[in-house]
């Protein structure tokens, strides 16, 4: 076929230099960020790191002071919030008190010029969605937390916003409430093929949910990419920190030859792969390891490998971490294979791992 | 609920349930200083020569017709004060309630001191703007705008632009912390569902800041219920109101049972616009500013009120849609702006007549000099009344500050299920109406041989000021954290180091504010002072209320830049504290 379907290549949101600053705070530097349609993308970062900044940009609800955004080519900086065709769930709620659940899901139709007999119709489908048949006549305040989230996401997806976005929505709930919500967010994003932008800060949730995760720090973009990518391949000291649990060995660089590198520090050297190694700033740079990389054995039994004593042993319920203290002090977590028996505290361990899987980042 | 109350040990909750008796002290002076002389008085309009029961003094005003049209015309200017307070005050409270949190704190003075500003003083100013001879008169005739003087004053024109200029602020002061309470989220959140400003505000916005436009006008209707003040300088004979009429049955006629009858009529419709309100809002919302606006009425009137509104903002929509953007945004500042000048200007014009040169109240004056003040300042009746005030205001703001602040103690520490009748009968005198505890306390104090003497005005104020000390307080110690004295105590702190160390520096500001407002609400007292001081013994306002019926004089217009002067200071000491 020559004739692309141009709607097929045209993202669905595309973010170009959107920045904002409130006199000298910069909430958020100049950022671009596409996404397509239908995907879910999250933008995960600590509090204060500017999601929250972006998220409202996107909806409108804040002006931004540099940058556009286009969405379905159409530039749509400066359309006023209630004429931008996205859905917006906040944090805490906002369902409006003085209406019951039915009329706070009615009013986004309502808005919208929608005849009487058709509102009802689809408020009595989309409760159903979400598992509320019953409480149309109840208000917010006689809900529960998980029910009062489920009627945010309700009158949010009534009105099938083309983008739904969502800044921490189950912040307010416990754990268990939070994972069977994630499961139903899903649920409704592949129902409504809706194209959604999720904020948390919350790494797991992050990883759970995500197509795509844009990870920020600092009123910036630290980092775009599948999950997988991130996890595997982190571009920054940060980005290896912020998810998943990291080992980081911080030393001096050089380079070996034959496409290898070597990060010395006072526990050893240890090599790369060049080409696993991201933009070095002063020769200084962290060569990152996950536990579950490292396998326990003989020095000189892998590429590389280290020495260090049992201080600490970690029971986590489905796999037993270990904590080993390194010549210089430092501390190293490694997964203890559940085959093997559990070593005593003071014992020495070395573990191995090849030269593949280190990342070296600065 | 708090941990803190989960480990409370039985003796812990023994002391708690106890605490109640801290509010005694105040129990027993508001019933032996407000509900027994108010009922005394409630009770001389169904007794007869003899003792015995009648009603025929309530014959009397059934069957005389002026009585009925007083009754009426006081209705109805209420009515209208409410009304025009709420209408033009809201864009102000909607427009403080908006602003960060910092500078709302600033320009709600601009409220504040027209609310504790002196009636008199603004009546007078009033009198000054549009008499016949008045400023405005003056500027307009000058203007060549009309030929002869317009009929501003001595009419109902003059008594509602005199009230609403003196209920406004309160109505603001009670909308406001409402519709700040209103979370700034549901309007982002009706925008990202489609709906536009009118929308947003008639939907969302408005309902929720019904309960608030209900409490303002509660206080507003009942306070102007009971008004004289205004009336009695801007009215006309047809505009006499009911408070005027019993200080004639009182002062004049010496007629304690019919001046019961009307006190009883007074009361009554305060309480039957009370009850209303609290059958649909709850009294609570008074002062705690949340309040559940669904609680009663039923899903018809509610379908029926959003449809109703739903077309108020389609309506809006067409209208505003009409304008271009821009001027749009500037309406409400300018509003505002017009609505604080209503406020502060007439008052202030009353400072550049005080320094006239002439003998006459003219404006513009036609020279400066100090001579009026020299006249005050070597008045031996002025000043001694302004001793006198300051004096009585003091000692009331002690006597109320330990009285409420007791009072608010022991309900903020009791979990009685008497607490809530405890919080309505400390309010009580905010409800009914001044004039109703004045006379009830001329006629006691009569008896007790207080009348004209200092002891019977600090305790007549101090009745009227419980109140707000109370109020004052009672907020400060609701957002006060108790764990704070446990932990103090667990850290080895006796009762009396925590007291002193930990719970009062940290309610201070509030305790302070609380005096303050307690030493203005006596300071500018009149209604009580009409009746318990006279003579030698007359308090500032009362020595202003009679110069201000005998006649007007530029001594005047300097009393009431020292009063204002006095007042402002006093309010910007508050505001300093309470941060
Ligand atoms: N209205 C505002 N005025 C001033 N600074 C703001 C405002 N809103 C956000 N900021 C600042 O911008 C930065 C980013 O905020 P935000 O986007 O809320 O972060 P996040 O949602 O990631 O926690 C923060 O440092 C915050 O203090
Ligand atoms: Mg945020």
């Amino acid at each position: 076929m020559v004739n692309v379907d141009t709607t097929n290549v045209q993202p669905k949101l595309k973010i170009s230099g959107l920045g904002k600053r409130y006199g000298e705070v910069v909430a958020l530097e100049p950022t671009d960020l596409t996404v397509d349609a239908g995907e879910f993308v999250t933008l995960l970062g600590p509090s204060g790191s500017g999601k929250t900044t972006l998220l409202q940009m996107i909806s409108g609800l804040t002006e931004p002071t540099t940058g556009t955004l286009h969405v379905d080519g159409r530039d749509e900086t400066a359309t006023p919030v209630h004429r931008r065709d996205m859905g917006l769930v906040f944090q805490h709620y906002a369902l409006f008190p003085h209406m019951t659940v039915g009329e706070n899901i009615a009013f986004p139709l309502k808005m919208r010029g929608t005849p009487a007999s058709e509102v009802r119709e689809r408020v009595r489908e989309t409760l159903a969605k979400v598992q509320l048949e019953q409480y149309g006549d109840r208000f917010p305040r006689e809900l529960s937390g998980g029910q009062q989230q489920r009627v945010a996401l309700a009158r949010c997806f009534v009105y099938r916003p083309q983008v739904v976005l969502m800044d921490e929505p189950l912040g307010a709930l416990d754990k268990n409430l939070r994972e069977h919500m994630q499961f139903e967010i899903k649920r409704l994003h592949r129902e409504f093929g809706t194209t959604v932008i999720y904020v948390t800060h919350d790494q797991e949730e992050a990883l759970v949910l995500s197509d795509r995760i844009c990870l920020m720090n600092h009123a910036r973009v630290e980092q775009i990419g599948t999950p997988r990518e991130i996890y595997s391949r982190p571009k920054s000291i940060f980005s290896a920190r912020f998810i998943g649990l990291s080992n980081l060995f911080v030393g001096k660089v050089s380079d070996a030859g034959d496409g290898r590198i070597v990060v010395a520090n006072s526990n050893g050297s240890f090599e790369a792969r060049q080409e696993n190694c991201g933009p070095l700033v002063n020769g200084k740079a962290g060569l990152v390891l996950r536990p579950e990389q490292l396998r326990p054995g003989p020095a000189g039994a892998g590429e590389n490998d280290i020495t260090g004593t049992v201080t600490e042993i970690i029971y986590v319920g489905s796999d037993t971490r270990l904590v080993l203290t390194l010549q210089d002090g430092e501390t190293l977590s490694v997964r203890h294979d559940p085959a093997a028996t559990l070593p005593a505290l003071g014992d020495s361990l070395t573990y191995h791992w090849p030269i593949d899987v280190a990342v070296v980042v600065s | 609920m708090t941990a803190a109350s989960l480990s409370a040990s039985p003796r812990n909750l023994r002391l708690r349930a106890n605490a109640l008796w801290l509010a005694a002290p105040a129990i027993a002076f508001l019933i032996v200083f407000f509900l027994i002389p108010v009922g005394r008085l409630l009770f001389l309009s169904v007794q007869g020569d003899t003792g015995n029961l009648t009603a025929e003094h309530y014959s009397r005003l059934l069957h005389t017709e002026v009585y009925w049209r007083i009754l009426i015309i006081t209705f109805r200017i209420a009515g209208l004060t409410a009304f025009f307070s709420l209408l033009l005050g809201y864009p102000l409270a909607y427009w403080l309630s908006q602003l960060r949190e910092n500078r709302r704190n600033q320009m709600l003075l601009l409220v504040l001191v027209p609310f504790w500003t002196s009636y008199l003083v603004k009546a007078f100013a009033w009198m000054l703007l549009l008499g016949n001879q008045g400023v405005l008169n003056r500027l307009l005739g000058g203007a060549g705008i009309i030929d002869g003087p317009l009929p501003l004053m001595y009419n109902e024109f003059g008594v509602i632009v005199g009230m609403v200029h003196a209920m406004m602020p309160l109505a603001v002061l009670t909308m406001m912390p409402v519709m700040s309470g209103i979370d700034t989220r549901l309007s982002q959140a009706a925008g990202t569902l489609g709906a536009n400003g009118a929308h947003r505000f008639w939907m969302v916005y408005f309902p929720l800041s019904i309960p608030g436009m209900a409490a303002g006008g509660l206080l507003t209707f009942i306070t102007s219920l009971g008004f004289f003040i205004v009336p009695a300088f801007l009215g006309g004979r047809q505009q006499t109101m009911l408070a005027q009429l019993i200080i004639i049955q009182v002062q004049e006629l010496v007629n304690w049972a019919f001046a019961g009858v009307l006190a009883t009529m007074l009361l009554v419709s305060a309480l039957i616009a009370c009850w209303i309100y609290n059958h649909l809002f709850g009294l609570a919302s008074l002062s705690a500013g949340n309040s559940t606006t669904d609680k009663t009425s039923s899903a018809w009137t509610r379908r029926f009120g959003f449809a109703i509104l739903e077309k108020l903002a389609w309506a809006t929509s067409a209208v505003t849609n009409r304008f271009a953007g821009k001027s749009r945004g500037r309406l409400l500042p300018a509003y505002v702006a017009l609505i604080v000048f209503f406020l502060v200007v007439p008052t202030l014009m009353v400072i550049p007549i005080a320094f006239t040169s002439s003998d006459f109240l003219e404006f513009p004056p036609p020279g400066y000099s100090t001579r009026w003040f020299s006249l005050y300042f070597n008045s031996p009746i002025w000043i001694s009344a302004t001793v006198r005030s300051f004096g009585v205001a003091f000692a009331t703001a002690i006597a109320a500050t330990v009285i409420g602040g007791f009072a608010a103690l022991a309900i903020a520490r009791s979990r009685s299920r008497f607490g809530g009748v405890v919080f309505a009968f400390m309010l009580a005198p905010m409800i009914v109406p001044r004039i109703v505890i004045a006379v009830g306390l001329f006629y006691l104090f009569a008896q007790m041989g207080l009348v004209a003497t200092n002891l019977g005005l600090v305790i007549g104020h101090t009745v009227l000021s419980i109140p707000f000390t109370f109020v004052a307080i009672a907020a400060v110690l609701k957002g006060y954290d108790w764990r704070l004295d446990q932990a103090a105590a667990s850290l080895g702190a006796g009762r009396f180091q925590v007291l002193r160390l930990i719970t009062v520096p940290l309610i201070r500001g509030g305790v302070i504010s609380a005096f303050l407002f307690a030493f203005v609400t006596s300071f500018d007292e009149l209604t009580i002072a009409i009746f318990v001081s006279g003579g030698l013994k007359s308090t500032l306002p009362k020595q202003m209320w009679d110069d201000m019926i005998l006649q007007l004089n530029p001594t005047l217009a300097a009393v009431s830049v020292v009063v204002l002067v006095i007042v402002t200071a006093i309010l910007l000491v508050a505001d300093r504290l309470r941060r």
